[in-house]
C-alpha cells in the first residue's frame, strides 16, 4: 500500500520533465566522472611530449593537449576536481545562509536589524571583486578558495530565506504551532523550514552554475586551482595559446562547463515545480 | 423563457464558459440562461465555486488573467450579440455601456495614480471630454457617490481612502460613462455592515436616478433579499431556480434554494441546531450527473441521477430546474 | 449564577507602534500607536460561549490574540482561575486554551499530512504516549470532528475549506483545553458549510464541557451561537449583555446601528435605511470621548470629553454611553 502523499509525489515527478531530464544528465554526469577515468587507461597527469596536441581520434577521443595528455581523461579529473569545490562553495554557504536567515527572520528585533545590516554590507561588494582580494591577499590556494566563496555566497542564501521567513510567519500555522505551545526550535525546524527552504534550494542549483564560472574564472585567471591539477578553467586557459592548432584542449572543458550548467539550470527549474505545495 | 420586461436589456441565453483547455478543461458555467429589464436589480446567486461569477465577467471578458475559450451561446445587450464582437468592439461597450465594479476596492484601483485622473482617463477615453471639463464631471461624480469633500480627494491616492470610500470612487469611476449596466460582483463582502448598508443603499438611489440596471453577484442572501427585484440561484454552474425575489424566498421551489435558506443562522432558533446542507459543493472539473445536486439532496431519487438539466414554469416568471418540484409543496 | 470564572480580563490594553518613514523620523514627528485595545474587561465562565462582535479594526482578533498568547498585552492583566496568565508557563497556557484561526488555507502546515499535525501535538504534550497510543487518538480525533480516519495520510491540499476547519479543530481539542478561541472560524465558508462547523462547535462544546470565545462580525452567527455577547468598537467594549437581551434591547447607539445594518434575509422586510453614516476614525488618533461619537446620531458636547464609563442597566447588561446614565434615556420596551 503505496501512501496518497507517496503517490502524489511520484505522478508529480512523472509530469516533471526538466527535473527527470536535470536528474538524467546529472546521473551522465556522476558516471563520465567516477567510472569512466577507471575504464580508459590514460592518466590524466602523464606527460607525454611524443603524443603532444594529438586532434580527437579512436585512441584519445578527446584529443591531447600540448604535453600529451589526454584531454578526456583531464575533463573527466576536472570535473571531479571542480565538482567538490562546488560542494563545498554552495553546499557549505546555502547551510549557513538558511540557517542565519531563518533564525535571524524568525527571531526578528535587533539580531535581524544587526544580520541583515552585516548582510547588507557584504551585498554591497562587488562579488568577483571581494573574491578576487580575498584570494590575492591569502594567496591562491583551494583552502583560501573555498573561504573566499563561503564568505561572500552565504549572503545570498540568508537573505532569500529570511525574506520567506517573515512571510511565513504571518501564516497561520505558524500561529497555530505558538498557541500549541510548541517549542521555538520545533517551529523553526519542522513549521518554517520546509516552508521556506525551496526558493533557497532553487537558487542552489543557479549558485552551482555561478560557482562553476567563478571557479573555472579563477582557475583561468590563475588564483584557483593550481596546474597541474586538472580544472576546466585552467584548462581552458592552457589552450588559449594555440587555440587554431588545437581547438579541442580548450573546447571540450567548456563544453563541460556548458554541460554542467545546463544540468543544474534543468533541476534548478525542476526542482521548483517539484518541490512547491500545491493548493 | 422568463417573463421580465416586455424588452430586456441583457438577454442571455444558453451560455456556456470554459477555463482551460485539453483535458484539465473545466465548464464553470453550462446553459445559464436569464435576462435583465432596464432598470432592473437582478441577483445571481450562489456559494464558491457556483459559477456566478464566471458567469457575469464573461459578459464583458473580463477573466482576471484566467484563459478562457470565448463564451458559447449568446449574450444579446441593447440589440448587439456580445459575444460576436470582436475584443476592440467589447472594450468600446465595457465601461461606456456595461461597467463593473469588483469586490477588493483596493487591487480595482491604480495605486500610482490620482483619483482624479483615474476618472477623468475614463471619461477622456469614452467621451472626448477636456481635461478640464473631465475634472468638473469627476467632481461631480465623487460627490454623488457621497464622497465628503470631493475636491481635496481628486488629487489623493487610493491608499488614502477607506474601504467604502475606495468602493464609492469605483462605482463613480462605473458611473463615468452613464452605463446602462451596471455588473457588482460581491461588491460588499469585503466591507463591514454598516459600510455594506451605505454602499447598497447607494447603488439602489443610483438605479432610481439613472435607471440603471444592476447585475448583483453575491453570496449573500440578505443582501439579496434587501435589493435584488429578480434572482437566479446558482449550483456547481448551473442556474437551478430564477424567480422574483418575493418567489425564491417565500415558495422556493428547488431543494438547494430551499435548503440554503435553511441553513442560515437567522432561520433557526437560539437553541436550535442550524440545518447544514451535507456534504460539499462539487467539483466542477468531475461534476455529478443528472441534476448536479443530487448527491446532496434530501429528495433525490434515482431519476435525478439521469436528469436533464432544464428549467420549468412553477409559476408565471418562477422556473426551477427540480424534476421533483411537484413534491415540494410549493 | 455565582460560577467562578475561568477568565477574567481585567482593563487590558494594547498597542502597536506604527514605524515611521525615514522622512518622518527626520522631520521629528511623534511617534504614533496604533491603541487596538484600550481598557478591555470581560469574563468567561466554565461552559459559556462568549460572542465578541464588532468591524474591522475594532479589536476583536487582538483580543483574542493576547488571551491565546500570541501578543502580550500591556496594561491590565488576563486571570486563569484567579492566577495571572502571565505567570502559567507556554506549555500549560496551551493546554488550557487553544485557537482556532479564520483562514483554512494558511492556518494548516501545507508539508504535514493530518496524522503528522496531530501526532506532532501529542508527541510534544504527552512524551509517554507510545506511537500506538497516538496513533489511536489521531484517529478518534478526527471521528470527533467527523472526519473519517481513513484520509488522515493525505496533505491539506486535500480537503476542502469545511474540512480543513474541522482539521484545525481537531488539532486544538488535541489538548483537551478548556478555552476554544475561535477567531471568525466560519467567515471564509459557504452558508451551507458553516452551519456544519457551527453545530460542530455548540456539540463539542456540549459534549466536551468546554467554553468558546467566538469572535466574528457576522451578528447572525454571533447570536445564534453564543450565551453572552460583547459588542467591540474602536478597541472597546461598547456593550455586553445575555444573548437575546443584546439582540433584543440594544442599548449602545453603536449595537442599535449594527443591529439594523444586517441584511434581513427576507424581501418582505425592506430595511435598508442608512443608521449611521461614515466610518471608523483613525485608530492612530481615536477621539477623546465616546469612541462612536464621530458617527453617533444622537451625539451631545458632553460626548467629546471623558471616555464613558460602563453603566450597569441591570441583569449583566453594561452600556458604555453616557445616555445610559441620565435618567431621561428611554429604554425601549
Amino acid at each position: 500500500m503505496i501512501s496518497p502523499v507517496a503517490r502524489e509525489r511520484w505522478i508529480k515527478f512523472s509530469r516533471n520533465l526538466n527535473l527527470q531530464l536535470g536528474l538524467f544528465m546529472l546521473g551522465l554526469l556522476v558516471f563520465a566522472i567516477f567510472v569512466f577515468p577507471v575504464l580508459i587507461a590514460h592518466d590524466p597527469l602523464a606527460v607525454d611530449f611524443d603524443s603532444a596536441l594529438i586532434p580527437p581520434g579512436a585512441d584519445h577521443w578527446f584529443g591531447t593537449d600540448d604535453l600529451g595528455r589526454d584531454v578526456l581523461a583531464r575533463v573527466a579529473a576536472a570535473g571531479l576536481v571542480d565538482l567538490q569545490v562546488v560542494t563545498v562553495c554552495v553546499f557549505v554557504p546555502f547551510v549557513i545562509g538558511s540557517t542565519i536567515g531563518l533564525v535571524s527572520g524568525y527571531i526578528g528585533g535587533v539580531v535581524d536589524t544587526l544580520l541583515m545590516r552585516l548582510v547588507d554590507i557584504l551585498w554591497a561588494f562587488p562579488f568577483y571583486v571581494l573574491v578576487i582580494s580575498i584570494v590575492g591577499a591569502l594567496g591562491p590556494s583551494v583552502g583560501n578558495m573555498y573561504l573566499a566563496f563561503s564568505m561572500v555566497v552565504w549572503i545570498s542564501f540568508a537573505r532569500i530565506v529570511r525574506g520567506e521567513v517573515l512571510l511565513a510567519k504571518r501564516q497561520e500555522y505558524v500561529q497555530a504551532a505558538q498557541v500549541l505551545g510548541f517549542s521555538h526550535i520545533r517551529i523553526m525546524a519542522r513549521h518554517v523550514l520546509p516552508n521556506v527552504i525551496t526558493p533557497a534550494i532553487v537558487f542552489m542549483m543557479a549558485d552551482v552554475v555561478l560557482t562553476i564560472l567563478g571557479v573555472t574564472s579563477l582557475g583561468f585567471l590563475g588564483l584557483g586551482i593550481q596546474p597541474p591539477t586538472p580544472e576546466w578553467g585552467v584548462m581552458i586557459a592552457e589552450g588559449r595559446n594555440f587555440i587554431l592548432d588545437g581547438w579541442w584542449v580548450s573546447l571540450f572543458p567548456g563544453l563541460a562547463i556548458v554541460y554542467v550548467g545546463i544540468t543544474f539550470t534543468l533541476l534548478g527549474d525542476g526542482l521548483d515545480d517539484f518541490l512547491r505545495p500545491k493548493g | 423563457m422568463i417573463t421580465g420586461a416586455s424588452s430586456p436589456l441583457l438577454r442571455v441565453d444558453s451560455l456556456q464558459v470554459r477555463f482551460g483547455s485539453g483535458k484539465d478543461a473545466v465548464t464553470a458555467v453550462d446553459n445559464a440562461s436569464f435576462n435583465i429589464a432596464p432598470g432592473e436589480v437582478f441577483g445571481l446567486v450562489g456559494e464558491s465555486g457556483s459559477g456566478k461569477s464566471a458567469t457575469c465577467r464573461s459578459l464583458i471578458r473580463l477573466y482576471g488573467g484566467s484563459i478562457a475559450s470565448l463564451p458559447k451561446g449568446s449574450i444579446t445587450f441593447n440589440g448587439r450579440d456580445l459575444v460576436r464582437l470582436s475584443d476592440k468592439e467589447l472594450t468600446e461597450i465595457r465601461g461606456a455601456e456595461i461597467a463593473m465594479i469588483f469586490q477588493d476596492p483596493m487591487s480595482a484601483l491604480n495605486p500610482t495614480m490620482r483619483i482624479g485622473d483615474q476618472i477623468g482617463e475614463s471619461l477622456r477615453r469614452h467621451q472626448n471630454l477636456s481635461s478640464r471639463a473631465a475634472r468638473e464631471r469627476a467632481l461631480h461624480l465623487l460627490r454623488s457617490v457621497g464622497v465628503t469633500a470631493p475636491e481635496r480627494r481628486l488629487d489623493n491616492y487610493p491608499h488614502h481612502f477607506s474601504g467604502g470610500m475606495r468602493q464609492r470612487v469605483l462605482i463613480a469611476l462605473a458611473l463615468a460613462c452613464r452605463p446602462k449596466l451596471l455588473i457588482a460582483d460581491e461588491p460588499t463582502t469585503a466591507l463591514d455592515v454598516t459600510v455594506q448598508q451605505q454602499i447598497l443603499r447607494l447603488i439602489l438611489d443610483l438605479r432610481q436616478q439613472t435607471n440603471l440596471a444592476v447585475l448583483l453577484v453575491t453570496h449573500d442572501l440578505g443582501v439579496v433579499a434587501q435589493t435584488c427585484d429578480r434572482v437566479a440561484v446558482m449550483y456547481a454552474g448551473r442556474i437551478v431556480e430564477t424567480g422574483t425575489t418575493r418567489q425564491i424566498f417565500r415558495r422556493p421551489a428547488h431543494p438547494y434554494t430551499r435548503a440554503l435558506l435553511n441553513a442560515l443562522p437567522s432561520s433557526a432558533g437560539r437553541k436550535d441546531t442550524l440545518a447544514p446542507i451535507e456534504g460539499e459543493p462539487p467539483s466542477l472539473a468531475a461534476p455529478p450527473s443528472g441534476c448536479r445536486f443530487h448527491p446532496r439532496c434530501p429528495l433525490a431519487v434515482d431519476a435525478c441521477k439521469q436528469a436533464e438539466h432544464v428549467l420549468r414554469a412553477v409559476e408565471p416568471g418562477h422556473e426551477s430546474a427540480c424534476i421533483r418540484v411537484g413534491e415540494l409543496g410549493c | 449564577m455565582l460560577i467562578e470564572p475561568l477568565l477574567e480580563i481585567r482593563d487590558v490594553s494594547k498597542t502597536f507602534p506604527q514605524p515611521r518613514t525615514l522622512l518622518e523620523v527626520l522631520a521629528r514627528q511623534p511617534k504614533r500607536t496604533l491603541h487596538a485595545l484600550r481598557g478591555v474587561s470581560l469574563m468567561l465562565r466554565p461552559g459559556e460561549t462568549l460572542g465578541i462582535v464588532g468591524e474591522s479594526g475594532c479589536g476583536k482578533s487582538t483580543l483574542g490574540r493576547c488571551l491565546a498568547g500570541l501578543h502580550t498585552p500591556e496594561g491590565g492583566e488576563i486571570l486563569w482561575r484567579r492566577q495571572p496568565l502571565s505567570d502559567i508557563r507556554r506549555a500549560d497556557r496551551s493546554r488550557r486554551i487553544q485557537m482556532v484561526f479564520q483562514d483554512p488555507y494558511s492556518s494548516l502546515n501545507p508539508r504535514m499530512t493530518i496524522a503528522q499535525m496531530l501526532d506532532e501535538v501529542l508527541f510534544v504534550h504527552a512524551p509517554s504516549m507510545s506511537s500506538a497510543e497516538r496513533r489511536d487518538r489521531t484517529d478518534s480525533l478526527l471521528q470527533m470532528v467527523g472526519l473519517s480516519p481513513g484520509l488522515k495520510n493525505r496533505l491539506p491540499h486535500a480537503f476542502s475549506g469545511g474540512q480543513r476547519q474541522r482539521i484545525s479543530i481537531a488539532r486544538a481539542l488535541a489538548l483537551e483545553p478548556e478555552v476554544l478561541v475561535a477567531d471568525e472560524p466560519v467567515s471564509a465558508l459557504d452558508v451551507s458549510v458553516q452551519a456544519q462547523i457551527i453545530n460542530l462547535l455548540e456539540s463539542l462544546r456540549e459534549k466536551l464541557g468546554i467554553s468558546i470565545i467566538f469572535i466574528a462580525h457576522d451578528l447572525n452567527v454571533v447570536r445564534h451561537i453564543s450565551h453572552r455577547v460583547a459588542v467591540m468598537y474602536l478597541g472597546q467594549i461598547v456593550e455586553t449583555a445575555a444573548t437575546e437581551t443584546l439582540f433584543g434591547n440594544p442599548q449602545h447607539p453603536y449595537t442599535q446601528a449594527l443591529l439594523s445594518a444586517i441584511p434581513v434575509p427576507d424581501p418582505d422586510i425592506r430595511s435598508l435605511q442608512v443608521g449611521v453614516q461614515g466610518e471608523l476614525p483613525d485608530p492612530l488618533s481615536p477621539p477623546p470621548g465616546c469612541g462612536f461619537s464621530t458617527r453617533c446620531p444622537f451625539v451631545m458636547d458632553k460626548c467629546e470629553k471623558p471616555i464613558p464609563e460602563f453603566f450597569d442597566s441591570g441583569g449583566e447588561h453594561h452600556v458604555r454611553c453616557i445616555r445610559a446614565h441620565s435618567s431621561t434615556f428611554s429604554v425601549p420596551a
